[in-house]
């Protein structure tokens, strides 16, 4: 039992010291020739314009958030959906459908409060009445 | 940034190492896929199973990083120039250009056509010509053996005055 972990140690060790060895041999043989231009981001050729690295309106995180409504849905779904027949035949179909009956139920809670943030329409109007400060496309602070 | 790049002084051990790294250099010669135009088909059956690039240890590569070969094949436009240009300067060395085919030499058939480049070496360095409209597959492995030529007498490790002397 003992001599086969002496064989993972053994290749453990082999490939910390392939990888370590082969680095810093690389590292002292190759060529650097750093500049600009070869170290800018590859884009097919073309100049890199600006950064990657930008803002995304924040109602694409809503539709994310509302995607996982309907995606857990349908994956727990699919499985009960497989083995249902299985449970009617066993006498628990009605069992069966009330929980995933349930289950459904939750999440349509979860859409219905979207809904009526209306989160669902994806043109907003920008009001700046205090009432509808959940619809607002900006922050407060932009538009005074 | 230390390195041994042409520091050593010659002798039977860096000349030795300086074959093994060529060998090694020019026996994993992976190439850019870069076909601009018909010579760019003639190069996909070159990198296929009939003529098969691959036994020369040449693999194409979809990206500049990871190459050492750019096979121009095709007619460069004026347009195409600046991102060749650029997938050039984005290759680590050591880089090596072929240039494919009669558009890619000299601007070919379309040599006066406006918007055509009059041959690749106007915009990088080219190593090897391959004349032909399109080369053959088997014009384009004898470029590649030409390559792995210049590339076998190529000296890393040495000093560039030591073997004058």
């Amino acid at each position: 039992m003992l001599f086969n972990f002496a064989n993972v140690l053994i290749f453990l060790l082999v490939a910390c010291g392939f990888v370590l060895v082969s680095l810093t041999l690389g590292h002292f043989l190759r060529p650097k020739v750093p500049f600009p231009e070869k170290l800018s981001t590859y884009e097919c050729g073309e100049l890199p314009t600006e950064n990657a690295w930008v803002n995304f309106n924040m109602r694409f995180y809503l539709l994310a958030l509302l995607f996982i409504i309907f995606d857990v849905e349908i994956a727990f779904m699919f499985p009960v959906g497989a083995v249902f027949k299985k449970w009617i035949a066993a006498g628990a179909g009605l069992w069966a459908l009330s929980e995933i009956a349930i289950f459904v139920f939750i999440l349509l809670l979860g859409l219905v409060y979207a809904w009526t943030k209306g989160d669902l329409e994806w043109i907003k109007k920008v009001d700046s009445d205090d009432k509808n400060i959940g619809t607002e496309i900006m922050p407060r602070s932009s538009h005074v | 940034m230390l390195t041994l790049k042409n520091q050593l002084p010659a002798s039977v051990i860096t000349t030795k190492v300086d074959d093994l790294l060529n060998w090694g250099r020019a026996s994993s010669l992976w190439y850019m896929l870069f076909g601009l135009a018909c010579c760019g088909i003639e190069m996909m059956q070159t990198g296929g199973p009939r003529a098969d690039l691959d036994r020369f240890g040449s693999v194409p590569r979809a990206s500049p990083r990871q190459s050492d070969l750019m096979i121009v094949a095709g007619t460069l436009t004026y347009k195409m120039a600046l991102r060749t240009k650029v997938l050039y300067d984005q290759m680590p060395e050591p880089k090596y250009v072929l240039s494919m085919g009669s558009c890619a030499n000299c601007g070919g058939l379309f040599q006066p056509a406006y918007s055509v480049v009059k041959g690749v070496d106007k915009i990088i360095p080219v190593d090897v010509y391959v004349p032909g409209c399109p080369p053959r597959p088997e014009a384009l492995t004898e470029g590649l053996l030409k390559i792995q030529e210049k590339m076998r007498r190529e000296k890393f490790l040495v000093r560039k005055d030591s073997l004058v002397a």
